[in-house]
C-alpha cells in the first residue's frame, strides 16, 4: 500500500506536561518547562519567549534597589475593618487568611539607593488581596511620597493592582485622592516620580498615581486599564479586539513613554534620574553613549 | 391627573397625591368647596412622606439618589444662578455633554460651575451618555477648573454620574490617566472648591469632580467606591444580593459624615428632592454660599494646606506593635 493511503492514526494529543515540584516552573507564554532557580536569575522572564512572569514587591526591591542599601518604612502598618464589612466572607477574615500566607499589605514602600542615588520606592504585591487598594496601601504611599518630598528624592511606584478594596468602602476610593494630593505637592517641588506599570494594573490605581508619573514604564504585555475587560465587554455587548488594553496598546495610543523588559527597568529609571537631575560622571556618559 | 408610583415605597404617596388631585379637579368642575376634605388629606400625605423618607433602607436611598424625576445639574443650575453661559469642548477631541460646564453669578460673585448632566428622557440621555463621562469630558473640566483659577474664582461641582463610561474609545483616549490628572491638579488649584452629591456619586468617574475643600451631600444622595449591584455581582456572585451590599458598602450621606468624608448634609424636602425641586435649591444655594464665604476668607496656603491635610487623613489602619 502506498504510504499515502496508510490508514491515518488519529494524532495523540501530548501529555500535559506538568510542573514537577519547585524545581521547575512553566511559561504562561509558551508552556516551555523552565529550571527555577534558572528563571529567578533572569528575573522571572522566560528565556525563550520573554514573557514576564509575576515577582513579588521584595523581588521588584532587589530589582531596582542596590544590595543593602533598602530600608523600609511603615512595615507594621496593617488593614482595620473600619465598616465592619461582611459578604459571604467576613473582611476580617479575608485580612486574617491573607496575612496568614505572610503578606501584610497589598504594599512594600521604603527608601534606598539606586545605582548609587538615593529614592523613595513603593511596591504593590498582587498577592494580597489582588492588589487592592485600601487605606494601607494609601497611607503607606502617601507617606513615602511625603519622605520623597522632605528629602527632595526622587519617587518610583511600581503599581500591580485588580483595583479598589470594595470592603472598605468610600475610603478606599478616597486613597485616589490622598495619592494624588501628595503627587500634587511632588509635582510643585520638581521631584521626579516613576510609575512603573506591571500586570495587572487596573481600577482605582489606573485611575491616580499609575498614571501620574513624569514617565510611566510598562512592561511587556501587562493589562493596564481603568475598567476590566470584562466589564467593558458587558457593556459594549462585542469581543475586545486582541491586545486591548495591553502595555504596547497603551504606547500606541500615547498612555505611557516606553515599553520596557524587566531586566532593563533598573537602567532606563537610572538613565532618567541623570538626565533630570543633570548629575552625570565622565564614565556613566561614555556606558550610556555606547 | 393621576401618575402611577415610580418606587415601591411611594405607592401610598402616590396614591394619596392622587386623591388630592381628583379632589381639586372634583371642585373646580362642580364649584364646591373641599378645602376641609383637602387639608386633611394634605396632612396625610405630609406625614406619610416624612416618615418614608426619614426611614429609607440603603437601598432605597440608591433608588431614590437614581430617581427619574430628581433634579439634575441643569436644573439646580438654573434654581441657584443667574447669568449662566455653558461652555463647550475640551480643545483636543471632541464635545463630551455628559458633563456641563460654565460661568455662573452666585450672590455678587462669578464662579465656574462643573457638573455631570444625566438626560431627563432617552433622546436626550443618548447624548449625555446617562451621565457617564468620557475622558474628553473630564478633560473639559480641568480646562474649565484652570480658567477659573486663572481669573481666581472659586469653583462649584455637581455629582451624579453612575461612573466614567467603561468603553473602547474611553480606554483608548486615557479614562484612567484623565481622572487622575484632575485628581492631582484639583489637589494644587489655589481657588476654593466646594463639591455637592446631588445624586449618585459613582465611584472614580464621581471622584474626578471631588477633590475640594468642602463635601456637600444632599440627604438622599449616596457615594460609593462601587455601585451595589457592581459590589454584589464581585462579592456576592450575584446582583441580586444588592440590598446586602448597599448595607455593607455604608454608602448614604449619613454613613459619610460619620466615617469624615461628607462635611455637610442638605436637607431635602419631604417626599424627597424630586417631589419639589425648588425647596431643594434653596436649601442647597444657601449651604453654596455660606461654605463658599467661609472659604473665600482663608489665604491660598492655608487653604491649600488644608486640603491636603483633609485628603491625607482619609482612611483606616491599625499598627502593629
Amino acid at each position: 500500500m502506498a504510504w499515502f493511503r496508510k490508514d491515518k492514526k488519529p494524532l495523540k494529543a501530548q501529555d500535559k506536561r506538568d510542573v514537577p515540584g519547585d524545581v521547575f516552573d512553566k511559561c504562561e507564554g509558551c508552556g516551555e518547562i523552565l529550571y527555577s532557580e534558572r528563571l529567578a536569575q533572569n528575573l522571572n522572564v522566560c528565556p525563550t519567549c520573554g514573557h514576564h512572569l509575576r515577582i513579588s514587591a521584595g523581588e521588584y526591591v532587589d530589582l531596582f534597589i542596590d544590595p543593602d542599601t533598602f530600608e523600609e518604612h511603615d512595615e507594621s502598618l496593617r488593614a482595620a475593618d473600619p465598616l465592619d464589612f461582611r459578604d459571604l466572607k467576613s473582611y476580617t477574615d479575608r485580612i486574617a487568611a491573607a496575612e496568614a500566607k505572610g503578606k501584610m499589605e497589598a504594599v512594600v514602600s521604603g527608601t534606598g539607593l539606586l545605582d548609587a542615588m538615593p529614592v523613595a520606592i513603593a511596591v504593590m504585591d498582587f498577592a494580597y488581596i489582588g492588589g487592592s487598594m485600601g487605606s494601607v496601601v494609601g497611607e503607606k504611599i502617601a507617606r513615602i511620597g511625603l519622605v520623597a518630598h522632605e528629602r527632595g528624592i526622587p519617587l518610583i511606584i511600581v503599581s500591580a493592582s485588580g483595583g479598589a478594596r470594595m470592603q472598605e468602602g468610600i475610603y478606599s476610593l478616597m486613597q485616589m485622592a490622598k495619592t494624588s494630593a501628595v503627587l500634587a505637592r511632588l509635582h510643585e517641588a520638581g521631584i521626579p516620580y516613576f510609575s512603573i506599570l506591571t500586570h495587572p494594573t487596573t481600577g482605582g490605581v489606573t485611575a491616580s498615581y499609575a498614571m501620574l508619573g513624569d514617565v510611566n514604564l510598562a512592561e511587556p504585555e501587562a493589562l493596564i486599564g481603568f475598567a476590566g475587560p470584562r466589564v467593558i465587554e458587558e457593556t459594549i455587548k462585542q469581543a475586545l479586539p486582541a491586545g486591548f488594553q495591553r502595555s504596547e496598546f497603551l504606547l500606541e495610543h500615547g498612555m505611557v513613554d516606553k515599553v520596557v523588559d524587566r531586566r532593563e527597568l533598573k537602567g532606563t529609571v537610572a538613565l532618567l534620574m541623570r538626565h533630570m537631575s543633570g548629575e552625570w560622571t565622565e564614565d556613566e556618559r561614555v556606558s550610556v553613549g555606547r | 391627573m393621576a401618575s402611577a408610583p415610580h418606587l415601591e415605597f411611594e405607592r401610598d404617596i402616590v396614591e394619596i397625591q392622587n386623591q388630592i388631585d381628583k379632589l381639586l379637579d372634583l371642585a373646580d368642575r362642580k364649584q364646591i368647596d373641599v378645602s376641609g376634605e383637602l387639608s386633611g388629606l394634605r396632612d396625610k400625605l405630609h406625614t406619610l412622606k416624612e416618615r418614608t423618607y426619614d426611614n429609607l433602607r440603603p437601598i432605597e436611598q440608591v433608588l431614590v439618589a437614581r430617581h427619574p424625576q430628581r433634579p439634575y445639574t441643569l436644573d439646580y443650575i438654573t434654581r441657584i444662578f443667574t447669568d449662566w453661559i455653558e461652555l463647550h469642548g475640551d480643545r483636543a477631541f471632541r464635545e463630551d455633554e455628559a458633563i456641563v460646564g460654565g460661568w455662573a453669578h452666585l450672590e455678587n460673585h462669578s464662579v465656574m460651575v462643573i457638573g455631570h448632566q444625566k438626560g431627563r428622557d432617552m433622546k436626550e440621555n443618548l447624548r449625555r451618555n446617562f451621565g457617564m463621562p468620557h475622558p474628553e469630558g473630564y478633560r473639559k473640566a480641568l480646562r474649565l477648573m484652570r480658567q477659573a483659577e486663572k481669573f481666581r474664582r472659586p469653583i462649584i461641582t455637581f455629582i451624579d454620574t453612575p461612573g466614567a463610561y467603561p468603553g473602547l474609545g474611553a480606554e483608548e483616549r486615557g479614562q484612567g490617566e484623565a481622572i487622575a490628572m484632575n485628581l492631582r491638579e484639583m489637589a494644587r488649584l489655589k481657588v476654593p472648591l466646594v463639591s455637592v452629591v446631588i445624586g449618585e456619586g459613582g465611584s472614580g468617574g464621581a471622584l474626578a469632580l471631588g477633590v475640594t475643600d468642602r463635601i456637600l451631600m444632599l440627604e438622599h444622595a449616596v457615594y460609593s467606591v462601587i455601585s451595589p449591584e457592581g459590589c454584589a455581582a464581585i462579592l456576592w456572585r450575584s446582583a441580586e444580593h444588592r440590598e446586602a451590599a448597599a448595607d455593607a458598602l455604608k454608602m448614604t450621606s449619613a454613613n459619610l459624615t460619620a466615617l469624615g468624608v461628607c462635611d455637610e448634609i442638605v436637607r431635602e424636602p419631604a417626599g424627597g428632592a424630586h417631589s419639589d425641586w425648588d425647596q431643594t435649591a434653596r436649601a442647597l444655594k444657601e449651604a453654596l454660599v455660606r461654605n463658599l464665604e467661609t472659604l473665600s476668607e482663608l489665604p491660598v496656603d492655608e487653604l491649600r494646606q488644608a486640603r491636603w491635610a483633609k485628603f491625607e487623613a482619609m482612611g483606616a489602619w491599625r499598627e502593629q506593635a
